[in-house]
């Protein structure tokens, strides 16, 4: 490597405290292996076959590991969201027996679910990972950013991002997005430049060959990454299955009071209260996508494990942004412009 | 709209990349929107966003390349772009569809759909045959070497679905591929508009007897990773823990992460750190705390080794039976994607496996003329050129011939000051 790539050696002694003796839920123990008692031997050639599932997790794994080669300071966006939570059980395989070599940040839009939040603080523990938080609220109270009309807060989170990435130094910034998510993320690289002001430009995006990673940049600029590009929401869903990964437990079904808006269901509280019109009811429900309190609806439903997520994700008809996202339908083109000006 | 069944979602059937390919106009965004609508693997909310955008703008029927043309310059031009990738099941095959971009200006992003892509069809307007996408496309797709190509003979009903014009279209087309050493070739009279030999066998085509598109996609064999002789590993990352080991038992551990790229790996086995030649023995393979008696491409794994040899990232762990002798000097064909020319002389990266070496083009052979497609004698290669050069390397790399290795021969070309790609390399024997 001529310029930039941390030497390899140094991986260990720059990473964060060691988490000593927390066993990892989706890790089993180590398992003694048979083959090395008789090394000469080849096992049956037909071993069973890689599924779906593990190519993904090999190319997500991939594709970490080679930002970590050749970004100086990587960082990777945690909410406590069940992508960024699966970003993270690649990131712990990825390095064992070595921590997680970056640290995560958050953009608290201030109007987290609180259970979310508790989650993501959990995690950070669990882990000993180093959480970088930037507070949206902390820019509307010193006049940097104004409330929006419609109270909704995810437009806002990107200027704090930008900033929160420029004060960091970081060059590489891992994000749970996926292409099946929305029109605009499905014409996003995996490894995707932003110029010095954050903006991705759409018509002018680096072709990205075979699974070379070409993660070079000026400096001032820096790429935002996608390991799960290639997901869908179904391959997310049975990943957390088949690792028993924990989750907030807002994706389960539980019981909640909700009223009905935009054909969605709202939770009652600080952030969404209901207008005189709209009734509040107790439903079982759950969330499919955890956002913004203001913006992000629940569905109906009683799934209460991740496999019964799985049916229901297999059996749905209609998309998890669709279902419960507001900010997605200011306008055909809502992503595309939040993205060009530095959205995740 | 029909639910889509359950035991589509739930698949476990093998994983196709495909790739379209094709001029503009020729209907890939609808051939691809249509796929996906006629498969049941449209959601309700997409479906019923695009039939009001079709409203909107006064059409009689909905236009499903709106499925996939996202951005808003697409949909303001009515053309495509950039890539969009899309994911679809069927109760046999689970699909990676990246629909490309059929304008000259954009097939840099046409290579890059193409260079992960199993099947590529190519779309062409049976009215208008064989054009310079075309043949620049089935040039892309015979370069790197994709496994499939099914040509789409397109609008087959705007010329009332005429077996004399498919026939002729398709052996035009069929007569380029041949000139550019294209083995297998499918050719199928589609309309993306309406539906004909897409998913199911069109009435319309009584006289053609072979299988709809989809039809075909579900039963093409995918070939396996890893056809060379032996595997190929390049190291992503030394894993050494130390004190910062995530089990205190660990502080010793000393590991080499990466993707086996090509081949399979068994505990046991001899191996070779190139390019130092130097040779050890695999003691262990891990996946996340997990130990496993093999691994195979394309698993990210990591590998432990009987010695305590010097081994860093950018070195590549390959079997004693794999023909890759590190070489400095290397010929290749190079697929130009930037508006920036090369010259001969130019100092580059090569970003080869998890190697950055610096290379210099020490001469420029030859470009390939899409219209006799033979080599013409060339000075430097333009945006879109495709062409033969000679490149000295700073440091030896394990390349292998692209034509016997993807991952062997596959390479960029990177811009040393601006980090962004300029080419793909495909390296020659």
């Amino acid at each position: 490597m001529s310029t930039q790539a941390i030497a390899p050696d140094t991986l260990a002694p720059d990473i964060g405290t060691p988490d000593i003796g927390t066993p990892d839920i989706g890790t089993p123990d180590i398992v003694s292996t048979t083959a090395t008692a008789d090394a000469g031997r080849r096992p049956a050639p037909d071993a069973p076959a890689l599924t779906q599932l593990d190519l993904l997790e090999a190319e997500g794994i991939a594709v970490i590991r080679e930002i970590v080669g050749e970004s100086r300071r990587p960082v990777l966006l945690f909410s406590g969201g069940k992508d960024s939570v699966v970003m993270l059980h690649l990131a712990r395989k990825a390095f064992w027996p070595a921590p997680i070599p970056f640290p995560v940040l958050h953009v608290d839009t201030g109007h987290n679910f609180p259970e979310v939040l508790t989650f993501r603080d959990a995690e950070v523990e669990r882990l000993g990972l180093r959480l970088h938080v930037a507070s949206v609220q902390d820019w509307i109270d010193d006049g940097r950013l104004a409330e929006r009309a419609d109270g909704t807060r995810n437009p806002l989170q990107t200027l704090p991002l930008l900033d929160a990435i420029e004060s960091g130094g970081f060059d590489a910034v891992f994000g749970g997005g996926r292409r099946d998510e929305e029109k605009a993320r499905a014409k996003e690289r995996i490894v995707s430049l932003r110029d010095e002001f954050g903006q991705w430009d759409p018509r002018n995006q680096r072709p990205e060959l075979w699974d070379l990673v070409n993660a070079r940049h000026r400096p001032g600029e820096h790429m935002r990454v996608f390991p799960l590009s290639n997901w869908t929401e179904l391959d997310v869903w049975r990943y957390i299955e088949r690792e028993r990964i924990a989750l907030p437990e807002l994706y389960y079904a539980h019981q909640r009071q909700v009223f009905r808006r935009d054909a969605m269901w709202f939770a009652v509280g600080p952030y969404s209260q209901p207008r005189a019109s709209e009734v509040v009811e107790t439903r079982t429900v759950r969330y499919r996508t955890v956002g913004d309190m203001s913006c992000t609806g629940a569905v109906e439903s009683d799934a209460a494990t991740a496999a019964d997520v799985v049916l229901e994700v297999a059996a749905t008809t209609i998309t998890e942004r669709g279902a419960t996202r507001g900010d997605d339908r200011l306008s055909e083109a809502a992503m595309e412009d939040r993205k060009k000006e530095g959205y995740f | 709209m029909g639910t889509p069944t359950i035991t589509a979602g739930l698949t476990h059937g093998t994983l196709l990349r495909l790739a379209t390919a094709g001029s503009v106009d020729d209907g890939k965004s609808t051939l691809v929107g249509r796929l996906l609508h006629d498969t049941k693997n449209v959601l309700s909310d997409q479906l019923a966003a695009v039939e009001r955008v079709s409203r909107d703008r006064g059409l009689s029927a909905t236009d499903l390349a709106l499925l996939t043309d996202g951005l808003r310059a697409e949909r303001e031009q009515g053309i495509t772009i950039d890539v969009a990738y899309r994911y679809f099941a069927t109760a046999r095959r689970s699909y990676i569809l990246a629909d490309c971009p059929g304008h000259v200006q954009y097939t840099r992003n046409t290579v890059t759909g193409s260079s992960t892509a199993d099947v590529v069809v190519l779309l062409t307007d049976a009215r208008k045959g064989v054009l310079e996408q075309t043949r620049r496309h089935l040039a892309v797709a015979a370069l790197l070497r994709v496994p499939h190509v099914i040509v789409a003979v397109n609008k087959i009903d705007l010329v009332d679905f005429s077996q004399a014009v498919f026939g002729q279209v398709s052996r035009d087309i069929r007569a380029v591929a041949t000139g550019l050493g294209v083995e297998h070739v499918h050719a199928i009279p589609t309309s993306a508009l309406t539906g004909d030999n897409i998913v199911e066998p069109s009435l319309n085509t009584p006289w053609y007897e072979g299988p709809s598109l989809l039809e075909l996609l579900e039963t093409l064999p995918v070939d396996a990773a890893g056809d060379e002789p032996g595997f190929r590993f390049p190291v992503q990352l030394v894993v050494r823990p130390q004190q910062a080991a995530l089990d205190p038992a660990l502080v010793d551990y000393r590991g080499y992460a990466g993707r086996l790229v090509a081949g399979r790996v068994v505990v046991g086995d001899e191996v070779i750190a190139e390019p130092s030649g130097r040779r050890s023995r695999v003691v262990g393979i891990d996946l996340g705390g997990r130990e496993l008696s093999e691994a195979r491409a394309p698993q990210s794994v990591t590998l432990r080794l009987a010695d305590d040899i010097d081994i860093a990232r950018g070195d590549t762990i390959v079997s004693p039976g794999l023909a890759a002798e590190p070489v400095k000097e290397v010929s290749a064909v190079l697929c130009w994607l930037s508006d920036e020319s090369l010259a001969s002389r130019g100092r580059y990266l090569v970003k080869h496996g998890s190697a950055t070496v610096q290379a210099i083009v020490t001469s420029v052979d030859s470009r390939l003329d899409l219209d006799s497609l033979s080599d013409v004698p060339a000075s430097g290669l333009g945006l879109n050129d495709i062409g033969r050069v000679h490149l000295r390397l700073a440091k030896p790399l394990p390349v292998s011939d692209y034509a016997t290795s993807r991952p062997g021969g596959a390479f960029l070309l990177v811009d040393p000051a601006s980090g962004g790609t300029l080419a793909a390399g495909m390296v020659t024997s």
